[in-house]
């Protein structure tokens, strides 16, 4: 994401979207200082099109739209580990997760649960699926 | 001792290795392990949405069979189970209003729960408990030349409110390991995320991971992995066995439920394992090892 096109602003820092991940995660993301402790134990970090910290720096700052566009919230597997390491105690994972709540409040479910495939729905076990669901499906 | 038992959905499927070598090894130590009369999915997967309350309603349910049990503590061997239902006590525990709340929307439930009547114990705390001299008591065949890695995952460790052992640091399944005589291995990625449920869409992850954790542990020179997560289980065995399949130079580990490791070293039947339902075959190397 380009630097010179983002804009702070004070409807951005007031937006609805910003008020609802706060709601949802019950997270003061004001407490981070930008170590990047999350990002270095984050396991899924090189998938991500933004790393755990950059993600907080930008709901700091009240870019949640253009988060959305990034996979990291669906990329995230809720290991914990970021939270975990946080020395300002920041739940990270917990920001995750409104994020993601954010997204599929909205109707729009992160996966279709009739693609998946027959072969691999008969192979996995239930808990691969019901936690599958339950964060990528509302 | 008797104790309560949820078992949750995978250990009746997908994971019977683990229930048909884990309730034998308890009854060893004279555990009874009771299963609740009515259960139903814990939900696997603990909500971190801190304004929807429906979503706590399936553990919370489960913890209410527990209490009506009439046995304070409840036993599971599932990792997400345990993370599940220890996180909806600590959510219920946690804020008065919310705990009303959801005991008002489940009206028709002739128990309320509060949060402190039921105690969740995981298998590894309870063998534990149970000692390490008596684990070496119960010792009938030596596997000393095995070299085991713990793979403790997420589940068990993280957030540290649940933490079965340090969470970042862990020892328990080391020290009941070296109890039934076996020398375990430290490999850096012990306490890594296997992917877990992106095994469902993004398959990639689960691969890197899983070459990551398995790759650590053959470099330090393990024989086996032993875990106690189902999901865990499918993750590092089923998608080790398509690595293996793509590279020829990738060194396959066979994966294990601890449980069925402890059952060999302590004189269970091996004939309660389904080794036909792993993927790496465990078989050789046990054999080998003098375990078959």
């Amino acid at each position: 994401m380009p630097a010179d096109k983002m804009v702070i602003s004070r409807e951005k820092l007031k937006s609805e979207n910003n008020e609802k991940l706060r709601e949802i995660s019950g997270v003061n993301v004001y407490s981070c200082y930008q170590c990047g402790n999350c990002s270095s134990g984050c396991p899924a970090v090189d998938f991500m099109d933004l790393p755990p910290h950059r993600v907080i720096r930008l709901v700091q700052l009240g870019f949640i739209e253009e988060i959305l566009t990034a996979n990291t919230p669906w990329i995230c597997a809720a290991c914990i580990n970021c939270t975990v390491k946080c020395p300002r105690g920041v739940d990270i994972a917990g920001v995750m997760e409104g994020l993601r709540q954010i997204v599929l409040r909205k109707k729009t479910d992160h996966i279709n649960i009739v693609e998946i495939d027959q072969k691999l729905r008969e192979k996995l076990p239930q808990i691969a699926l019901v936690s599958n669901f339950r964060k990528f499906v509302l | 001792m008797e104790i309560s038992y949820f078992p949750g959905c995978t250990l009746k499927t997908k994971a019977k290795n683990l229930e048909n070598t884990a309730l034998p090894l308890l009854n060893l130590f004279d555990v009874k392990a009771e299963e609740l009369e009515k259960w139903y999915c814990c939900g696997v997967s603990f909500s971190q949405a801190k304004d929807n309350l429906m979503l706590q309603l399936a553990p919370i349910r489960i913890l209410i069979r527990a209490k009506e049990s009439g046995n304070k503590r409840l036993l599971t061997l599932c990792d997400m189970c345990y993370n599940t239902l220890q996180r909806a006590i600590l959510f219920i525990k946690s804020d008065e209003e919310n705990r009303k709340k959801i005991n008002d929307f489940m009206d028709r439930e002739e128990t309320e729960f509060y949060g402190d009547e039921v105690e969740v114990i995981h298998l590894l705390s309870l063998l534990k408990e149970i000692g390490l001299d008596e684990i070496k008591k119960k010792r009938t065949k030596e596997a000393d030349d095995l070299k085991v890695a713990p793979y403790y995952g997420c589940m068990l460790l993280r957030p540290k409110e649940v933490a079965v052992d340090s969470s970042e640091d862990p020892s328990i399944m080391e020290e009941i390991l070296a109890s039934a005589g076996c020398k375990t291995v430290y490999y850096p990625f012990r306490t890594e995320c296997c992917g877990s449920y992106q095994i469902v869409n993004e398959e990639n992850i689960v691969k890197a991971q899983t070459r990551r954790i398995v790759t650590s542990a053959s470099k330090n020179g393990a024989d086996l992995i032993v875990l106690s997560c189902p999901l865990c289980h499918y993750n590092l065995d089923e998608v080790q066995k398509q690595i293996a399949d793509e590279d020829e130079n990738f060194k396959p580990v066979p994966v294990l439920y601890l449980t069925q490791l402890l059952g060999l070293t302590m004189g269970l039947d091996p004939g309660v394992n389904d080794f036909s339902a792993h993927y790496i075959d465990p078989r050789p190397v046990l054999e080998i090892k003098g375990l078959l």
